[in-house]
């Protein structure tokens, strides 16, 4: 099938690398890829600080430009959750409404799309580490993924999988994570130990945000645990 | 900036740094968890209890009016005096009223949180009556002249040692920091204020409307001894306590103590029902009940956020938000913290006054999984800065999303934007959490990613 993939603005401008990754897999299973450049951002920082009307000024585009597609994947669970369970809330009574809805019908998560629509756990990754999995609130709590990345991880070789004594949040939240540096950073520390408590070599997610968030504090502190996205696991050999 | 606001900021960035605070207010939550889900295991089905819950409150809320009556007519029937307030004011003035006409001079309180909404005690000692607090943690934080730290666990911020001091200092004669010996001289002091006690304060767990029953939950004995003892007794509920049947606390007394605390059912359930009828021996000789409203009535106007009156005030939100694991109780300044308190009091106090709350949270949505009745706590967060922002919007945070809305539309821009990104990316590193680096907030804890030279977009197009 052909795919439309929305890359988030985190990926494009900072993780390159998972959105990479993501297209090869995409491409190996046999899908054909189109990645709309005209995209940058779903929308979700004006959202989430309450600016509506600024946050339709970036959405209605990007809805236009998915409004044909197939399918669209989206690799974040965040921004996955911005176009699938809040443009519906955000465009309800505009001439969109009905647009959002139906793009809404369409749109997956990557790991979501990989295990759900296409039935595929094993890519015939490699990735010999001990590694632990970080659930993105978003993409676990508006769109219950949580098994989805786990039965991906479970068929990559060599791969050891160990899971954290706590569901927590990593403290990004976005521009919380400016508004209120002081609990945020809190929040990242008490994520950070938990990981580390594992023994886990990388910190692995579908959310480069949080990665970003939780690398940024490992690295301040000279922690030895590494973080990586699961598109990058995944492809992997 | 408002002056909660700042308050709030400096209380926050002072717990969220205790790292002694940290471990103590995570151990004790992590423990609750635990006793938690053991407890959720006992229901058949956890998430099945929720939904009726929840469904309950709904036909309860839905229908606040007739319930109200129907409550207050049952409650008259059998000889009680039923007051409503609509405001704090008006509810302890109507209190302070019955203290005065009862000629009364002390006053015994179980637990209530309504009472800390309405700052009663301040109200009543300001005219000279003596309040006793008769929970455990409250009659703690009383002694301490402090709020309660959470609305379940008033005194859960304070370690043995540190109540032993204190009722050293306050009461003498405290043999060890054990629980057993720090309980016993709570109830030495306390037994005497019982007797000497005019009136018996209350507040209510849940209304019952079919037959005008209230009931009360408590693990120590002392809002029956409360209730009991004193031939006044007075009773303060928020309009939103009501349960449309008896029934109805067959599945609530169970949900309220496994949400809350952990427990399989909290240690005493006791329902009240009137005064002391002709006949009887025992029980107050006169009972009144305060229905306050305190701007409930706003949020019952409020379709989107109704379901906030679900709340029954069992805690499980604030257990779980690592908001408030991370900044503890006090940090709120409101009667009722956590995502619960942080959705409500804007409702209650003033938005614009109280929007930061709302906005001092990552959304993660633990709060709304935890909850038993469902409420939708994080999207209501995100509503309220909805409504926040619509009324009053920030200048310069309006100003920057009409910035950055322009350059996410137009590719070259964005292009442009990733490329200076890239270019200053050295300079950065000079003044990098310093007080002239624009990304401080970020930088002053935390590195930035270094900027790939070649981003996704360059890739896909260099591919093609």
């Amino acid at each position: 099938m052909t795919v439309t993939l929305f890359i988030p603005c985190f990926i494009d401008a900072l993780y390159p690398r998972a959105g990479i990754s993501m297209v090869e897999i995409l491409e190996r299973l046999g899908h054909t890829v189109v990645c709309p450049e005209e995209i940058a951002c779903c929308g979700q920082p004006p959202f989430n600080s309450g600016y509506h009307e600024d946050a339709r000024t970036i959405a209605t585009p990007v809805l236009e430009k998915l409004k044909d597609a197939e399918v669209v994947v989206i690799g974040s669970g965040s921004c996955g959750a911005m176009v699938k369970k809040f443009y519906p809330e955000l465009f309800a009574g505009t001439r969109h409404a009905e647009i959002a809805k139906q793009v809404s019908a369409r749109t997956w998560e990557f790991s979501d799309f990989l295990v759900t629509k296409l039935g595929v756990t094993d890519l015939g990754a490699k990735f010999p580490h001990k590694v632990t999995f970080h659930d993105g609130c978003h993409g676990l709590r508006e769109l219950g993924i949580q098994k989805q990345p786990r039965a991906l991880l479970a068929n990559v070789k060599g791969l050891e999988f160990v899971e954290m004594t706590e569901v927590s949040c990593c403290g990004f939240g976005g521009t919380f994570a400016a508004k209120f540096p002081m609990i945020s950073t809190a929040m990242g520390e008490v994520k950070c130990a938990t990981a580390a408590e594992t023994g886990a070599e990388y910190i692995v997610s579908s959310d480069s945000s949080c990665l970003m968030h939780i690398q940024g504090l490992l690295s301040r502190q000279g922690k030895p645990t590494k973080t990586i996205s699961l598109a990058e696991v995944l492809n992997h050999q | 900036m408002s002056r909660f606001v700042s308050e709030f900021k400096t209380r926050a960035t002072e717990k969220s740094g205790d790292l002694r605070h940290r471990q103590f207010i995570r151990t004790a939550l992590k423990g609750y968890e635990t006793a938690r889900d053991k407890r959720k295991g006992a229901f058949q089905s956890w998430e099945s209890a929720r939904q009726a819950a929840a469904e309950t409150k709904w036909e309860a809320i839905n229908h606040l009016d007739q319930h109200l009556e129907s409550f207050v007519a049952k409650l008259e029937s059998r000889g009680t005096k039923v007051h409503w307030a609509s405001t704090g004011e008006q509810a302890r003035e109507i209190i302070a009223q019955i203290l005065r006409d009862k000629k009364a001079r002390t006053m015994i309180k179980s637990k209530a949180m309504t009472s800390e909404e309405i700052h009663l005690n301040q109200a009543l000692e300001k005219e000279g009556f003596t309040v006793v607090e008769s929970d455990l943690g409250e009659f703690i934080v009383q002694l301490r002249h402090e709020t309660p730290y959470h609305i379940v666990f008033p005194s859960m911020h304070l370690t043995r040692d540190e109540i032993r001091d204190l009722f050293q200092k306050e009461i003498g004669d405290v043999p060890s920091n054990s629980p057993e010996d720090l309980t016993m001289v709570a109830r030495r002091v306390m037994r005497q204020k019982y007797i000497q006690a005019d009136v018996g304060f209350t507040g209510a767990n849940f209304a019952i409307a079919e037959t005008g029953m209230i009931s009360i939950t408590e693990n120590e004995g002392n809002a029956r001894l409360t209730a009991a003892l004193p031939k006044t007794m007075i009773t303060l509920i928020g309009i939103e306590k009501i349960l449309p049947r008896f029934a109805d606390l067959g599945l609530f007394l169970p949900m309220l103590a496994t949400a809350g605390a952990g427990q399989p059912m909290t240690g005493y359930n006791t329902m009240y029902s009137g005064p002391r009828q002709p006949g009887e021996v025992d029980g107050p000789e006169e009972w009144h009940v305060v229905l306050l409203d305190n701007r409930r009535t706003e949020l019952l106007a409020d379709p989107e956020q109704r379901d906030a009156l679900h709340c029954i005030r069992c805690g499980a939100c604030l257990n779980v938000c690592p908001i408030f694991r991370n900044v503890g109780g006090h940090t709120y300044g409101t009667t009722y913290s956590g995502p619960v308190g942080s959705v409500i009091t804007p409702h209650l106090r003033g938005l614009q006054d109280w929007k930061h709350l709302s906005n001092a949270s990552s959304l993660c949505g633990a709060c709304t999984e935890a909850c038993p009745v469902k409420i939708d706590l994080h999207h209501h967060l995100l509503q309220n800065r909805r409504n926040a922002s619509a009324s009053e919007p920030a200048f310069f945070e309006r100003l920057a999303y009409k910035v950055f809305g322009i350059v996410a539309n137009e590719p070259r821009f964005w292009s442009l934007a990733k490329k200076i990104g890239w270019i200053t990316q050295p300079l950065h590193a000079a003044v990098k959490g310093s007080a002239l680096d624009p990304a401080r907030s970020w930088t002053k804890t935390r590195d930035l990613p270094p900027m790939p030279k070649e981003t996704f977009k360059d890739w896909w197009r260099n591919r093609k």
